[in-house]
């Protein structure tokens, strides 16, 4: 599914990003974990061509993402809330991504319905445009979003931050649910080593740009994962 | 203390988007500002004697006559534009900085901004003359600290009425009764207030009253700001509840309607936005100052006529088009990562620009009443704006990068109108090519080869809009990167 090759991010002098290679197959559920400013986020907006690669290339479908816009097709992203429509509802900005996404409003209104438990009856129907939301709801509707017409490729960057925690819970089922699916890979970052090593099969951990560490989720996974990040 | 926070704006200042953004904008600027202060000058030197030898009045007692108009005018004018104090209050709120020292600042600040200072580039040349010309020195000075003072009034009565539009329109409404009045006849308030300024210049004593005014108002400012400064007070987001609205309509457009719509959201729903809307209106009325002989044949030449023409029709295109895509800044990121074909969203933005200008083609229609020649002015100048500077606004919006915190108006300290100077200097050149145009076709065959020139190019441009937008495109394309990275910054 994605395809890193030879990967750097350079600002001036400082080497942000350095992947010399790595493949993230179909239907993999891929964690990324690390400390703040070991890259998490800037490997996510490479991946969406948000930021230009220094060198290399990041492939999506074999496609480079700087050269083609294929990959938007059947990609989908949450990063931070730069990817809400603070004017708008949440039933508008949903209807919204359907309409970009050529999914109808019917069948938007039906993947909502499958919500309602994760909402919590906080998001639909309260006559509130969403830069009125708390961050924690705002974050159930961007995430709610990217599972508009079935993308291919979820990247979520922090998915688990500033929610309650029943709502972590539920994000947690929701997202070993959509794991199971061969079809939809889902890459997530976090700070919490816990949530990602219940929920991803798949666990890389970046540390100044690097990946250090690249491991199948075992029984012991989270145990490993504490020893090296208390040090 | 304030030394520390002078400090704090300068970075703030020196880091912003809009001074690294590169060299053309700058330039833009620079130059906007120096023709501004020169024309000022001209004006603050000249007036004397356009007004002495031309008009045969005595150009003191005229300009305080109508000094009463200026100053409301240039309430008006700063609401519009003049940005408030930014300041990042909420963060200083819970360091050891004295509260009444942050909006000391605050206000403080606004003194050295360009509404204030211009005023000094026409008045000072005009007092000079005054004196060189046999006034005497001590009585101008008396006079012209009064009109200081004045300026400086104008600067706090902005800043106690900008979250008052009820204010706002009282005001606007009566310096547009006034002046009908005046113009028909039925009362004329410079009589009764050219006594007053006169006073200012033969009794030196009563120039305190301004400054004693001017004092109250800092005062009333700063009690206004002071008690503003809680979260869950002024500085507490208004939450208002959401409205629906119908736009199934716009849904024969295809995939460029998904665009048009939530244009159509955001300009109604963001008071920032919305401003443009009121711009446009004002511009359509705008043409009235030449059109009619209010302007006393100053503007009584074919080429100013294009000149009102592109204004008339074109509000919407300069407020709006000309922030493409910095309105969409705050989702920037979601934009370039979904399933959207730069074209199509070009595309919505331009179709936007085009149905805004051939509403206000149509609403001018009024113009009619002035002659045929007039419409026809009106019609070449939309005809140039579809064609052309609908074009132009998306080119330079491409390279202005200054992210539009839509939100910031919630804040009472944000930065909260609807256009600041800067875009407005980039105009400039939008209105002078249709002008040089039109000069060069009616040198052929006067007056109708003219129009016939201007509107032949938009035509074209019209015609061309394939071709151009590829040209668009491309350079989103490559502005890409820079244009989130800028986006990334706040206001």
């Amino acid at each position: 599914m994605i395809r890193i090759e030879q990967l750097t991010k350079r600002y001036g002098d400082t080497t942000v990003l350095n992947i010399p290679e790595m493949d993230i197959p179909k239907g993999q559920v891929f964690g990324l974990v690390g400390n703040n400013g070991a890259g998490k986020t800037t490997l996510f907006s490479l991946l969406l061509d948000l930021i230009q690669a220094t060198e290399g290339t990041v492939k999506i479908d074999q496609v480079d993402v700087s050269t083609s816009e294929d990959w938007k097709t059947n990609t989908a992203a949450f990063l931070d809330d730069s990817f809400l429509i603070g004017y708008l509802t949440p039933e508008e900005y949903f209807y919204f991504i359907g309409e970009l996404r050529k999914v109808s409003k019917e069948d938007v209104d039906e993947l909502l319905a499958g919500y309602a438990d994760f909402f919590n009856d906080e998001i639909l129907n309260k006559k509130k445009y969403i830069r009125d939301l708390s961050k924690g709801n705002q974050k159930k509707v961007g995430v709610v979003a990217t599972f508009i017409g079935d993308p291919e490729l979820l990247i979520l960057d922090e998915p688990f931050a500033n929610l309650d925690p029943t709502t972590q819970i539920r994000l947690k089922e929701l997202l070993t649910e959509k794991g199971k699916d061969t079809n939809t890979t889902i890459l997530i970052s976090s700070h919490d080593i816990q949530h990602v090593t219940e929920v991803c099969e798949r666990i890389a951990v970046l540390e100044k740009g690097e990946i250090v560490k690249d491991l199948k989720t075992k029984a012991k996974t989270l145990k490993e994962l504490e020893e090296f990040f208390a040090k | 203390m304030f030394v520390r926070l002078l400090q704090l704006q300068w970075k703030s200042y020196r880091r912003s988007a809009a001074l690294t953004s590169g060299v053309i904008t700058s330039v833009f600027y620079l130059f906007g500002m120096l023709y501004f202060i020169v024309m000022f000058m001209l004006l603050g030197y000249g007036s004397f004697y356009v007004l002495d030898e031309e008009m045969g009045v005595d150009p003191l007692r005229f300009i305080n006559q109508h000094i009463i108009y200026g100053t409301s005018f240039w309430i008006v004018w700063r609401y519009f534009i003049q940005k408030m104090p930014v300041l990042n209050i909420q963060a200083l709120l819970t360091l050891p900085i004295k509260v009444n020292t942050i909006v000391h600042y605050a206000l403080g600040r606004t003194i050295f901004s360009f509404f204030n200072v211009s005023n000094a580039f026409f008045f000072i040349p005009f007092s000079v003359v005054l004196v060189n010309n046999g006034y005497p020195f001590s009585q101008v000075l008396s006079w012209h600290l009064a009109v200081a003072a004045i300026v400086f009034c104008t600067n706090y009565i902005n800043i106690l009425i900008n979250d008052r539009n009820d204010l706002f329109y009282a005001v606007a409404v009566i310096l547009v009764l006034f002046a009908v009045f005046q113009r028909y006849d039925i009362f004329d308030i410079t009589v009764y207030m050219g006594p007053v300024f006169d006073t200012f210049y033969n009794d030196p004593i009563y120039t305190l009253i301004p400054w004693l005014v001017l004092l109250l108002l800092y005062r009333l400012a700063f009690t206004h700001f002071k008690n503003r400064m809680y979260l869950d007070a002024g500085l507490q987001v208004a939450k208002k509840e959401a409205k629906q609205i119908q736009l199934g309509w716009f849904n024969r457009f295809g995939r460029t309607a998904i665009f048009i719509k939530n244009d159509i959201k955001l300009v109604l729903r963001n008071k920032r936005s919305k401003m443009t809307l009121w711009i446009s209106l004002m511009f359509l009325f705008y043409g009235l100052l030449f059109f009619t002989d209010s302007s006393g044949g100053l503007y009584d030449n074919p080429v100013w006529k294009i000149f009102a023409g592109i204004f008339v029709s074109g509000g919407f295109l300069f407020t709006f088009g000309q922030y493409v895509p910095s309105w969409d800044s705050a989702y920037y990121p979601l934009m370039m990562s979904q399933n959207i074909a730069y074209r199509e969203y070009l595309n919505a933005k331009w179709s936007m620009i085009t149905i805004a200008t051939s509403v206000s083609t149509l609403l001018g229609s009024f113009y009619m009443l002035f002659g045929w020649d007039v419409y026809a002015a009106i019609l070449t100048g939309a005809i140039y704006n579809i064609g052309i500077n609908g074009y132009l606004v998306l080119l330079s919006g491409a390279y202005i990068k200054t992210p539009i915190d839509l939100t910031s108006t919630k804040k009472p300290f944000g930065d909260k109108q609807a256009f600041n100077a800067k875009t407005l200097l980039l105009t400039l050149p939008k209105l002078f090519l249709p002008m040089v145009l039109y000069f060069v076709g009616s040198l052929f065959g006067g007056e109708w080869a003219g129009y016939m020139t201007v509107a032949c190019t938009g035509i074209l441009g019209y015609f061309l809009k394939n071709k151009v937008f590829d040209l668009i495109e491309t350079l989103y394309k490559t502005e890409k990167y820079k244009t989130l990275n800028a986006y990334k910054q706040s206001t």
